[in-house]
């Protein structure tokens, strides 16, 4: 499909609002080798609880239907892992389904428990994620993930999933990023911060203070990607609460809106084909008139640098919630940082920077929660949780613990779950001395995205504090 | 694996539309159990050893071709089909656009004619199963006249965008698998071409 139909850009609609409710999650690590997944899906669902001073059994006795994101059933040797979690929560005999969008599996989850409860089939749904990614040794981890590659014509060069991803960064590092070093810094910066915003997170798995350098000189996993560029391989669960707006309020005093909106591509980049692209709600033809000119070798869209299914996404998403300039109109966002250069891909689409100009969100100080050239808050924070990089990537969790990250956000609540000594210590972890307080002052919107490898699909969510919803168009 | 399960490995043949294997399809390893250091109990091992029976479908010429040197795309011929007359490599069976049938094309001179690298990747790593050289230089090859650009690999030289290349067919002991295409630059001898490859 390169051209869409009036039907197809249909701007989705909800017969009623829906609520973000409350969420939770366990700690993520490499591998639990003495905790079953049961055991970490009840800690995110018990978190969930004592968010809004519930028990999990009253909590439970809100929830009509049941929605799981578990991506690689293969890791686990486990059929219908979905059923073994539904029954460990007590949640028989209420109808679950399984949900698996690779990478985007966690935001899928949510787009579907939101959907229910849009329609009106449920009040309140659960939408829980998980993934088990230490049962089998990491060569054969990569084999099981390229499996998520087309078997006939991708996963037999290499069974590495990075390869596949990795001639998508390489054309953008050559079109966008013209090969510089500064960019190549710039890329590295990212990681630098998400790792280090994960240090204050107990929940993470890769808090770690580092450099520039030191990304610069991690092992090559792909040229120009090195091991400090990539996301972790994680173990772990997130939950969301999702529900009507009458039950909603029943159940906590402060509901946020919710707004999840998804769009797909092609599982192999190689079918990609040409096309206008997409506008969101800030942008005008104008905007792309020379982009070939100023980037020469980017006169495909979305050719390997773009990613369509995030775009779309956006396309939907923005338009359902009354977004017409990203920058503007959220205080943070959690973007699907897999890869530093995918992040920096990721900012174009989704418009916090039009195509081309992505590196800027970096080099202006934007993305920071304190921005380090002025000292001042940054104007659009981008993953305080540390994100795939350095907080996790359990994929059928990440989408969900992005949600629960932007909650805590809007909700003034960062600290008090963050700075929690107890909880540090629950999870066998010391609060660090230097710990620093991540809050996004003043947050009111923030936007998550999710994403499945080479961009085959993606999801945008959207919280909002629904004292400050937008009607769309120009501030 | 053993020298007997080897000789004996599981091997499959179509007769009156339906599989008939015969051999070894699968190894029962007994599981290991799992202690921490303390010697407490944490799991066991699950040992798999298993083989998949996969169906080509209608994408099998491709697949054949690649055994005679022969690379084989598809094309839209539905006079009705708004992007009539769109060639696809990798193979497609259906159009996307119309879901008609298409027609399947030699797009082998076009390759050796005109095919460059769009991007390309060299990846140091593998994952399990893997049967290629490290480092693998993935390479996206756009053929001129198609739609697409087709993912495939470097066997010889170092891949820069824009680079012309040709493609190179595993025609001896062929794998009947994507595996059995690879490229080389352009102007590359026969001489110089990896064992059991051939232009």
């Amino acid at each position: 499909m390169i051209k869409f139909s009036k039907q197809q850009l249909k701007i989705p609609k909800m017969m009623r609002p829906v609520y973000l409710v409350t969420g939770g999650m366990s700690e993520f690590r490499r591998a639990f080798p003495e905790k079953r997944t049961e055991e970490l899906c009840v800690e995110a669902l018990t978190m969930a609880a004592e968010m809004i001073n519930m028990t999990p059994a009253e909590l439970k006795s809100y929830i009509h239907t049941c929605y799981y994101g578990h991506f690689a059933d293969h890791f686990g040797d486990q059929l219908l892992g979905e059923s073994v979690i539904h029954d460990r929560l007590g949640l028989d005999p209420l109808g679950n389904i399984g949900v698996k969008t690779g990478g985007a599996t966690g935001g899928s989850t949510l787009w579907e428990a939101v959907k229910a409860v849009a329609s009106g089939y449920s009040d309140c749904a659960l939408a829980l994620g998980w993934e088990r990614m230490d049962e089998v040794p990491t060569d054969e981890g990569n084999h099981l993930i390229s499996c998520a590659a087309d078997k006939d014509w991708e996963t037999p060069l290499g069974h590495i999933y990075t390869g596949y991803y990795a001639v998508m960064a390489q054309k953008y590092w050559q079109v966008y990023g013209k090969s510089e070093d500064s960019f190549r810094k710039t890329m590295a910066e990212i990681a630098v911060k998400n790792r280090g915003y994960a240090y204050h997170n107990p929940f993470a798995q890769g808090g770690m203070k580092i450099t520039v350098e030191d990304v610069l000189k991690s092992p090559v996993v792909a040229y120009p990607l090195r091991a400090l560029d990539a996301c972790l391989m994680s173990v772990g669960s997130a939950c969301c609460i999702v529900a009507d707006e009458k039950t909603a309020f029943k159940m906590c005093k402060n509901p946020l809106l919710v707004y999840v909106a998804a769009g797909t591509h092609t599982l192999r980049p190689a079918d990609r084909r040409d096309m206008e692209i997409p506008l969101l709600p800030n942008e005008t033809k104008n905007t792309y008139k020379d982009l070939d000119k100023r980037f020469p070798g980017g006169e495909l869209y979305p050719g390997f640098t773009g990613f369509l299914a995030a775009r779309m996404a956006c396309y939907y998403a923005y338009r359902m919630a009354g977004i017409y300039d990203p920058c503007e109109d959220f205080d943070l966002v959690e973007l699907h940082d897999a890869f530093t250069i995918s992040d920096i891909q990721s900012y174009e689409d989704v418009g916090i920077r039009p195509y081309g100009e992505g590196r800027t969100y970096v080099e202006s100080g934007d993305c920071y929660v304190t921005n380090p050239k002025t000292g001042k808050p940054g104007k659009l924070p981008a993953n305080p949780s540390g994100g795939l990089i350095g907080c996790m990537h359990a994929v059928g969790a990440t989408g969900l613990m992005q949600v629960c990250e932007l909650m805590l956000q809007i909700w003034g609540r960062h600290a008090e779950v963050h700075g929690d000594a107890k909880r540090w210590k629950s999870f066998g972890k010391t609060k660090p001395k230097d710990w620093k307080d991540l809050q996004v002052k003043g947050a009111k919107r923030g936007l998550a995205i999710s994403h499945a490898g080479v961009g085959s699909h993606v999801t945008a969510t959207i919280v909002v504090d629904p004292k400050h919803q937008l009607k769309g168009g120009k501030a | 694996m053993s020298c007997a399960h080897e000789q004996n490995r599981g091997k499959v043949k179509v007769d009156d539309n339906r599989y008939k294997v015969k051999g070894e399809f699968h190894v029962a390893y007994p599981n290991t159990p799992i202690f921490n250091k303390q010697g407490k109990l944490c799991g066991v091992t699950n040992p798999r050893d298993m083989t998949y029976i996969h169906s080509y479908g209608a994408e099998a010429p491709f697949f054949e071709g690649l055994s005679k040197g022969v690379l084989k795309g598809t094309k839209c011929e539905n006079p009705d089909c708004e992007y009539k007359g769109s060639v696809y490599i990798p193979f497609r069976i259906y159009c996307p656009d119309c879901l008609r049938k298409m027609k399947i094309v030699d797009l082998t001179a076009a390759a050796k004619k005109t095919a460059r690298i769009y991007t390309y990747m060299v990846c140091e790593r593998s994952g399990a199963f893997n049967t290629l050289d490290k480092p693998i230089k993935f390479i996206n090859v756009k053929i001129e006249g198609t739609a697409t650009i087709l993912m495939s690999y470097l066997y010889l030289g170092e891949p820069s965008m824009g680079m012309r290349v040709v493609p190179i067919f595993r025609t001896k002991n062929p794998t009947y698998t994507i595996t059995d295409l690879s490229w080389v630059p352009d102007g590359t001898p026969k001489s110089k071409l990896p064992k059991g490859f051939s232009f």
